[in-house]
């Protein structure tokens, strides 16, 4: 029998613990739910009510950005990295600690992390470094090599690259503006890497970004012959498989005829090769 | 405490249905909530055959709502007995499932094998959808068309049958009536309203279908009066819905005239919704002295008011 959900999610009047502005658009926020932290893998995400009322009424999808820890090392909280967009993320870019949030979760297909020896390379732009701490983490805790491109506009938008480097993943900065690291977008130091590192070193590829970033890495990855995971975002209905709102179209495990196939359960994350890009929206 | 009530030949425990379209095929929700302790699951409609449905965007949010532009993405009802029926017939769930058919010849067909399929209670049938172009919604907004594929269903099939109507007409009594003359055993309303959403920066729609149908708390207090004007016109039982986020709006609809309710958008928000839900009506029930909760169904009270409390 078809397994549809992997856990059980649990509901959790969460408070937050810490708003910590990053800038103008970006915030990271805490709340204490020891439940999902216990529960969450790497590249799993959370359904947040951002108001109290009907305005926005949906909740939204985050990241699961870190699992927070007590002083016993036990799983207490996590973080979501939140960029203000719209209606939802503003309101999460102003709440204070002590509020409590409605938080969903732990939901979605997790990443799976190589082993060594192959390496894993995560490809992140703008707020699409949201899932990789936790596959950060578990790629250290197996012991695999692991590389963080990351990409921006301008060096003001590279974030909490400090996380990283604190988890021994070796990291490689780009903007558009060359303000900070390789100037150009995450494909140009990403492409330079796949044509240096010969075939027989195998490599993983995580990838998460805006969807034109995200079809790019996908075709390098195509062309160099390396695996690709991509961690897809779309507007979301329920989070649960209930609604159908956030289909791509990908193919089947077998290559066969791409269907509408739901992002929240059948993903977020995605086999690259299995989407079907062209017709995948979002910005 | 009583909540049960019944529907033709099928008695539920409770008035709480999972309306269809917002519960997938139910067994994505049964680790969520005890599939069995609802009063019934109504599925995603099915057609004879596999849809794709619209490309996305299919939602976008609005004021207290949603619009939706699925198009009836499903996987047919072959494969809805093969794969998803098995698991919600060992989950206990009252299975309602919603039937499509872009010709009356397709709600025949479809409703014959769901019939032989073990584990179906009811029927409901989708002729309100507001989101394809053909079928559907054609037999939905005729009153001949409805008459015509209630009674083509009825002859087919023992089940419940319960037409699901669309508010996207001038008098959706009259589609009320049109079902009981031609032997429904209930009515479900509403389906969405047909509406539209701009982005005024591209001046594109937000939807890739352009229209939509709009769901939520938005509609709550037209769909409530649509079923008051249902009740008044026929006799079966009437499954309300149009919003439902708490319990006192669940028995707004029923003072209104339903039997039973769905509750579709707001199980989006919040999927443990359900016992919420149920404790709140037991509540009421035990404030109001209610022993057998269909005892409130259309009682609202629209005589003169009493001037009493104006002068006091």
């Amino acid at each position: 029998m078809e397994v549809y959900t992997s856990m059980m999610p649990v509901d959790i009047d969460a408070t937050v613990i810490a708003n910590r502005r990053l800038s103008a658009d970006y915030n990271v926020l805490s709340f204490a739910a020891p439940e999902i932290a216990a529960a969450a893998r790497p590249g799993q995400f959370v359904m947040i009510k951002t108001s109290g009322g009907q305005d926005p009424l949906l909740r939204r999808p985050f990241s699961i950005f870190e699992v927070l820890r007590d002083d016993t090392g036990q799983p207490a909280g996590i973080s979501i990295f939140n960029k203000r967009i719209g209606a939802g993320t503003t309101l999460l870019s102003r709440v204070e600690s002590g509020m409590r949030l409605a938080v969903l979760g732990p939901l979605g297909r997790p990443f799976e992390p190589v082993d060594p020896p192959a390496e894993a390379w995560m490809v992140a732009g703008g707020v699409g470094l949201a899932p990789f701490v936790t596959l950060a983490i578990a790629l250290a805790a197996r012991g695999t090599r692991a590389t963080l491109f990351y990409g921006a506009r301008r060096a003001e938008e590279l974030y909490c690259v400090d996380l990283f480097e604190a988890l021994g993943v070796s990291v490689v900065l780009s903007t558009e503006d060359g303000s900070r690291g390789i100037r150009g977008r995450v494909t140009v130091p990403l492409g330079d890497a796949l044509e240096r590192r010969s075939l027989g070193n195998p490599v993983k590829l995580y990838v998460c970004g805006p969807t034109p970033m995200m079809r790019a890495c996908a075709q390098l990855a195509h062309a160099h012959g390396r695996a690709c995971d991509v961690s897809l975002e779309q507007v979301m209905g329920c989070g649960l498989g209930g609604c159908y709102s956030c289909v791509v179209l990908a193919r089947g495990g077998d290559g066969g005829k791409p269907h509408h196939t739901r992002t929240c359960i059948d993903g977020p994350v995605f086999d690259a090769q299995r989407v079907v890009w062209d017709e995948v929206s979002g910005h | 405490m009583d909540l049960s009530l019944e529907i033709g030949s099928l008695r539920l425990a409770n008035p709480l249905i999972a309306a269809s379209g917002c519960f997938g095929y139910g067994v994505e929700y049964a680790d969520v909530v005890d599939l069995s302790t609802l009063g019934g699951v109504a599925v995603k409609g099915l057609f004879l055959s596999e849809r794709e449905g619209h490309p996305p965007p299919r939602i976008v949010e609005t004021p207290s709502g949603m619009l939706n532009a699925i198009g009836l993405q499903g996987i047919g009802v072959h494969r809805f007995i093969a794969e998803r029926l098995p698991e919600l017939r060992a989950r206990g769930a009252i299975v309602i499932v919603n039937i499509c058919g872009t010709t009356l010849d397709e709600y025949v067909e479809v409703a014959r094998i769901l019939s032989d399929a073990e584990g179906v209670h009811a029927l409901e049938l989708n002729i309100s959808c507001p989101n394809i172009k053909e079928g559907g919604i054609t037999f939905g907004c005729s009153l001949p068309g409805t008459h015509n594929v209630v009674s083509a269903v009825r002859k087919v099939t023992s089940l419940p049958v319960i037409p699901k109507l669309t508010p996207n007409v001038t008098d959706v009594a009259s589609f009320a009536r049109a079902a009981e003359d031609a032997g429904a055993d209930a009515v479900s309303l509403v389906n969405t309203f047909l509406a539209m959403a701009i982005d005024v920066h591209t001046r594109r729609p937000k939807l890739s279908n352009i229209v939509g149908g709009l769901s939520g708390p938005a509609i709550r207090p037209i769909a409530v009066r649509m079923v008051y004007e249902c009740r008044r016109a026929v006799k079966i039982p009437i499954v309300g819905m149009g919003g439902i986020a708490t319990a006192e709006d669940a028995l707004e609809f029923m003072i209104a005239g339903a039997n039973a309710v769905q509750i579709g958008t707001m199980n989006f928000v919040d999927p443990f919704i359900w016992t919420k839900l149920l404790d709140g009506i037991r509540d009421y029930m035990t404030t109001h002295a209610i022993a057998r909760l269909q005892d409130i169904v259309g009682t609202v009270n629209t005589s003169a008011r009493e001037k009493a409390w104006i002068s006091s």
